[in-house]
Parts: C-alpha cells; sequence; structure tokens
C-alpha cells in the first residue's frame, strides 16, 4: 500500500537542474531502506517556481523542498520517508531566518495564493505519462460528455458563450473561428495545434505539454467534433525534446485506450492526431507558414484571406489553436460557459499563464485571471526585483510586443489594456527590467532576433528590419543624429503597415514602446553621447582614480587585453586604445578606484 | 474505450492513488515514526492504516500522515487522531487495532477509549 507520494519536477527547467538523476536516486534509496512498496516516486510537469529547481512535493504532508541536490537524497529517505522529520533545511522558505511552523502550506505562500490553475491545473500533480492519473483527474469526461450528449452545434455554442479567446497572441475568439470552419460543408476538415513557441524567455506551452498532454489530445478531439474534423496534427518544435516525447507517449496511450481512433465512446466518431516537428523557425508560429510547413514546405507565410478556417492545410478548412487555449476547453466543457466567463475581465474572460523571466526573484511560470495587475504578479507573485533594484519596465508579448514602464504597473492586464499601452498579450512572455538594463539595447536585443528570423519573403520585413536594427547600432555606438530618431520612427510605421504577416507587423513594437515610454533615454545617447544604465559599450569607459588607487597590480594581472599598466604601489592607467570594455577591473579591484562613465 | 462506463472504472480505480496529493482529509491519523516508535513497530502499523483507510473507503477525507518523536517513547507505536479541534491519542498500538480504530472511530465516530493513553494513565 502506497502511503507517501513524493512528487518530483521533471519539466525542463528543473531537468536541466537535475532533477532525473535525484528521481533515480531518490527510488534507489528508497529500496535500499525497504520503502518501494510504500513511498512512490511520481515525475511531473512544472509547479512553477522555476526559479528554486530542482523542486519535489511530498504528501500527504504537502511539504515542499527547493534546490534539492543528488546529495541531499540519503537525507530525506532517511529522514522524511523512514522518520516521519522534515528536513527543515530543504523547506522553501518566503524569506531568510522563517521557522518551520511558519512555512505556509504551499497553496499559501505568496508565488501560489492569489494564482488560479486552469490550463495548468494538472501541471506539477499528475504524472504525465501515466493516461490513468489523467483520467482519475477527470480526463476524458469531457470528451466522453460531449460525443454522447452534445450536438457540435452545442460545443460551439458552449465554446462562444464562454469567451474564450486564443492565447497565442491574437486573442481572436475560439468559438468564432471554430463556427467559421464548421460551416463549411466539405468532408475533409482538419485541427491543428500550434505548438511552435517561439519567443524568447516564453515556456508556457512547452510546460503544458510536458506536464498535461492528454489535456490538449482531449481538447483537440473535441474542436475535430465540433468542426467536423477527423484528423489532428500537432506542429511542436524539435527543440521541446521532452514535450514530443510525452505527447508521442500520450497519443499512443490515448490510442490504446480507444480514446483517439476510431469510434471512440462507441458513438461512431472517428478522431486521429499525429505530431510534425519543426525546425525552430519562428516565423512557423504564424499560423499560415505553420501550414505551409506542414505540408512539406519551407515555412512562408501567405496572404490572408483566405482565412485558414476557409481554406487551410491541403486547401481544406482548418482551424489552428495553441496549446494553452487547448488545455482549457475540457474545464469549459465539464464546468460550463458561465463558470469560465466568470474569470477575467468585460472583454478578457478566464486565466492566462505568463512566463515570468529577467529580473525578477521567482523566476518561473504563473497563471492568473485576467484583470490581475502587472504590479501583482511583479511584486506580490513575483516577489519583486532582486537586489533591491528599481524596476524599471517588463516586456511583455516577445519580440511583437513592447515595455511597459512602472506609470502603467496597475493597469489591469487583458488584451485591450495591453493594446492600448502600447504593448500586447502575446504568447505570454514577461521580462522584467530593473535600472541597469538599458532600453536602447534592450529593444536592440529583439531587433536582432527578428532580423534573424525574417523569413524573408516580403521587402517590408527583410529588410526594413535590418536597416531598422542598424540605426540602433548607430545609436548605441553614439552615432546618431536626432533626425535618425525621426526616420526610425518613420520606418517603423512603414514597417508595421507594409509588411505579409504578423512577425513583420508587430517586429517595430519594441521600438516604437521604448520610444514612446524611454524617449529620454535614446536621447542622452544621441545628443550626450551617453547611456544612462551603463550598457553600450561604446559610449562608456573605465577609468582609475588615481588617489584610490593603491598600486596592488590585480587590475594589470587580470586584464585580458593588457590595457593596464603601471608600478607596484603606484597609481596604475587605461590605456583606452587598447580597453575592450569587460569590467574585469572593476569587479577586481578592492579599494573601488575603479569608476565606470 | 467503447463506453463511458469504462472510463468511470478506471477513474474510480485511480481516485485512491491519487486522492494522497490532495492532502486535504478533513480527519488526519498521525504516526509516530520517530527512532522510538519504529523499534517499538511502527512501521506495520503505519501501513495497517493506510491499508485500512482505502478499503474502507475514506481516502477522501482521511489523511494518514507521519510525525517524528512526541516524548513519550515508552507507549510507542503512538498514533493520534485529529478531527477538527478534537484529538485523540492511542498508544501501543498494533496493525490489528488500526482496522478497530478506522472502523470504529473514524467511521463510526466514538474513540476506543481502552486504547488511548487516558486509559492508561489512570
Amino acid at each position: 500500500m502506497i502511503r507517501t507520494h513524493i512528487l518530483i519536477c521533471a519539466g525542463t527547467g528543473c531537468s536541466s537542474s537535475g532533477s532525473v538523476a535525484i528521481g533515480d536516486a531518490l527510488e534507489e534509496q528508497l529500496a535500499l531502506k525497504g520503502l518501494s512498496d510504500e513511498v512512490k516516486v511520481v515525475r511531473t510537469g512544472c509547479f512553477g517556481l522555476c526559479a528554486l529547481g530542482p523542486v519535489m512535493i511530498v504528501y500527504p504532508e504537502g511539504t515542499f523542498y527547493s534546490r534539492v541536490t543528488i546529495d541531499d537524497v540519503p537525507e530525506i529517505v532517511e529522514e522524511h520517508m523512514l522518520k516521519g522529520r522534515v528536513v527543515d533545511r530543504l523547506v522553501y522558505k518566503e524569506h531568510e531566518g522563517q521557522e518551520l511552523h511558519e512555512v505556509p502550506s504551499l497553496g499559501e505562500t505568496g508565488f501560489y495564493k492569489t494564482q488560479l490553475r486552469v490550463a495548468l491545473r494538472n501541471c506539477g500533480l499528475i504524472n504525465p505519462e501515466e493516461i490513468d492519473e489523467y483520467i482519475a483527474m477527470d480526463g476524458y469526461e469531457a470528451l466522453g460528455k460531449v460525443l454522447t450528449t452534445m450536438t457540435p452545434e452545442d460545443v460551439i455554442k458552449v465554446m462562444k458563450d464562454s469567451g474564450l479567446r486564443g492565447r497565442g497572441g491574437g486573442g481572436f475568439p475560439t468559438g468564432l473561428k471554430w463556427e467559421f470552419a464548421a460551416k463549411n460543408k466539405v468532408p475533409q476538415k482538419y485541427v491543428v495545434c500550434n505548438a511552435d513557441e517561439g519567443d524568447p524567455g516564453a515556456f508556457m506551452d512547452r510546460s503544458v505539454l510536458e506536464g498535461d498532454p492528454h489535456a490538449v489530445l482531449e481538447a483537440m478531439a473535441i474542436a475535430g467534433y465540433a468542426i467536423g474534423a477527423n484528423k489532428g496534427y500537432i506542429y511542436v518544435r524539435a527543440e521541446y525534446p521532452i514535450a514530443v516525447k510525452r505527447l508521442d507517449i500520450a497519443i499512443n496511450q490515448a490510442r490504446e485506450y480507444g480514446l483517439l481512433g476510431k469510434n471512440i465512446f462507441g458513438t461512431g466518431f472517428d478522431f486521429d492526431i499525429e505530431t510534425r516537428l519543426g525546425a525552430g523557425a519562428f516565423v512557423c508560429g504564424e499560423e499560415t507558414a505553420l501550414l505551409t510547413s506542414i505540408e512539406g514546405n519551407r515555412g512562408e507565410p501567405k496572404a490572408k484571406p483566405p482565412f485558414p478556417a476557409n481554406k487551410g492545410l491541403f486547401g481544406q478548412p482548418t482551424i489552428i489553436n495553441n496549446v494553452e487555449t487547448l488545455a482549457n476547453i475540457p474545464q469549459i466543457i465539464l464546468k460550463g460557459a458561465e463558470w469560465f466567463s466568470s474569470m477575467g475581465t468585460e472583454r478578457s474572460k478566464g486565466t492566462k499563464v505568463f512566463a515570468l523571466g529577467g529580473k525578477i526573484v521567482n523566476t518561473g511560470l504563473v497563471e492568473i485571471p485576467l484583470g490581475t495587475t502587472l504590479r501583482e504578479i511583479i511584486y506580490d507573485i513575483g516577489g519583486g526585483i532582486p537586489g533591491g533594484k528599481a524596476f524599471k519596465a517588463v516586456q511583455t508579448g516577445g519580440p511583437s510586443g513592447g515595455c511597459i514602464p512602472a506609470s502603467h504597473l496597475d493597469t489591469p492586464i487583458d488584451y485591450d489594456n495591453l493594446t492600448a499601452i502600447g504593448s500586447m498579450m502575446g504568447s505570454g512572455g514577461m521580462i522584467v527590467t530593473d535600472e541597469t538594463t538599458c532600453m536602447v539595447d534592450f529593444a536592440r536585443f529583439f531587433l536582432d532576433f527578428t532580423v534573424d528570423e525574417s523569413c524573408g519573403k516580403c521587402t517590408p520585413c527583410r529588410i526594413g528590419t535590418r536597416r531598422l536594427l542598424e540605426m540602433l547600432d548607430k545609436i548605441t555606438h553614439g552615432e546618431a543624429t536626432m533626425e535618425d530618431l525621426d526616420k526610425m520612427e518613420e520606418l517603423c510605421y512603414y514597417i508595421k503597415a507594409n509588411s505579409l504577416c504578423a512577425l513583420g507587423q508587430t517586429a517595430p513594437n519594441p521600438v516604437l514602446s521604448t520610444l514612446r515610454y524611454f524617449r529620454e533615454e535614446y536621447e542622452a545617447h544621441v545628443k550626450e553621447k551617453r547611456c544612462p544604465a551603463g550598457v553600450c559599450k561604446h559610449l562608456l569607459h573605465y577609468e582609475i582614480i588615481a588617489d584610490k588607487c593603491k598600486g596592488c597590480t590585480i587590475c594589470a594581472r587580470n586584464c585580458p587585453a593588457n590595457a593596464i599598466s603601471g608600478t607596484v604601489k603606484n597609481p596604475h592607467v587605461i590605456d583606452q586604445s587598447k580597453c575592450v570594455k569587460c569590467g574585469v577591473c572593476m569587479e577586481r579591484c578592492k579599494f573601488d578606484a575603479i569608476v565606470k562613465k | 474505450m467503447k463506453s463511458l462506463e469504462e472510463l468511470k472504472q478506471i477513474k474510480e480505480r485511480m481516485k485512491d492513488k491519487v486522492a494522497l496529493r490532495e492532502g486535504t482529509g478533513e480527519t488526519r491519523i498521525v504516526v509516530g515514526m520517530a527512532t522510538c516508535g519504529i523499534a517499538a513497530g511502527a512501521r506495520p502499523v503505519l501501513n495497517a492504516f493506510v491499508e485500512q483507510v482505502s478499503k474502507q473507503g475514506l481516502s477522501d477525507e482521511v489523511t494518514v500522515t507521519q510525525t517524528g518523536c512526541i516524548g513519550m517513547c515508552r507507549y510507542e507505536p503512538i498514533v493520534e487522531v485529529f478531527q477538527g479541534d478534537n484529538r485523540v491519542t492511542y498508544i501501543k498500538v498494533t496493525p490489528e487495532m488500526a482496522e478497530q480504530i478506522v472502523r470504529e472511530h473514524i467511521k463510526g465516530g466514538k474513540p476506543i477509549v481502552e486504547y488511548t493513553i487516558g486509559a492508561a494513565e489512570k
């Protein structure tokens, strides 16, 4: 009889910090102590607190251990599993010196308290490689309900009433999309899952696929029934090996149980799913490019209309839904449209998953009801900015989104509000920056990404983004004039208006939004040839203050460019023509004698 | 999968196994599992409780967990049952007693007085 479950995160974050080996070591130690029949190790999807990985939770007590190493395993087994004594030093504490009895249960910690998990509800709770565990959590009941008690029209009505909007970026109402495809009366239609998550810093779809793959399969079958399709494709990038592996396992298990395939639940409905691996091109997240890639061609977008709901994969009506969108659907079917639309704001219903990254304490994955403010996400859930530094801006929506400054921190997050303040929901990446981030350099980073990822089919995107990047380079090198700033803005609007697909249409957003909110930083680079955050290398130099320098020679010995000269016990000097501005001298100096200007 | 019935059967079969992770049982059975408890035979007692709770269909409302030494080593194995503010302490528990405690106390609502620490200290 199993009395204890140890749930260990086997998502990508914790796997890369060693959770796979820790899981094996746990099983080994349990066997050694003769506890294999009493304690079960369950490998789950992402818990969300990736910054503290590898993490594990022990049930029924609900003890949450963070930053576990393989050397801690014998102690955990000996103390906790054998003797029932919680290993105090490994327990996640919200602040230094918190006593064990003061530690709140996991659901009560600041990180989890205000979260509401719908799409992520099974992540970190079930073993994603076990279909039975998904079934225990009401899995495939929604599909059963749909097939046995609802007509396709009923399903579409529920989806429309729920107010669910696409979670991949565009925010198009899902029910409406399904209705368009359902209206086309042709024998062959397709359901496609867009799992080509490409925004830098976004990993919510990956976590859903890794932690709860059956939810996506079930939702696709429901979609197939609603629009009259019997074939589904999941387009997932090859860079997500764990997600691909778990999807394949899930598809096979569902087929074995007859939850995919012919005559599901004896109702005569057939549906099957295949995966297609993407090669990691950002543009393939755009739906027409994605379909072109599934068809076996080079991933390039097409002009819309025709929309895929009318003429999509292989010329047939196709609906394309993002992973997170799909993960919400079985819940909506089981609990009803009203339940879903009771969460969120007027025009944005439900919850949204965000990947928190950058300069923030709790890097990880959070799911909150729409309408939560940025301040709540960043300070209450995210734990604020590390090192006591000041918040500068948060970037949402990845390379297509924009930066939001401190003045908008109290804006409730929904699709329309984010667009109104010059950013967008996007897929839900959220990168926090602090006072040490240069906003020009930050915009340049995203532009650099889109230049690489532009497919080259249309000129405004292919050449426009490159010219834009060159202008940003000029600014960070201190070579730009105020006229360049105006030209740059003009070019941004030109690219937005004339590009073929969303990649180009949104590529200038990071530049426009930083120009809107941090214009003074751009102007400092242009007029004063100065980078206020001290990031742009060409605009800063290091100097040794002669009065403070003790002549210890440590800077000269560590300089990789041999740019520092001087004799022992005498002040040193930096040769500016040789200096590569790596900052090593400043880091090493014990007397604070080196300054960055 | 031929019918919804089949799906329900799998769900029923699995429900007990994952109920453990909810960790929200209104009743908690806590077994002392320090060195003293283990030496006195707490391990089979713990397992007997886990088994009985499942057998008697109480997995949804009862959590079986372990704790360290509570300082009365001579009475081990000690098992405490918490229900709201109510706390009953059983001493020198055997696997055979587990079945009876679950049936009469947890299911029936009547603590078995002669097994409690109160009875021993009289």
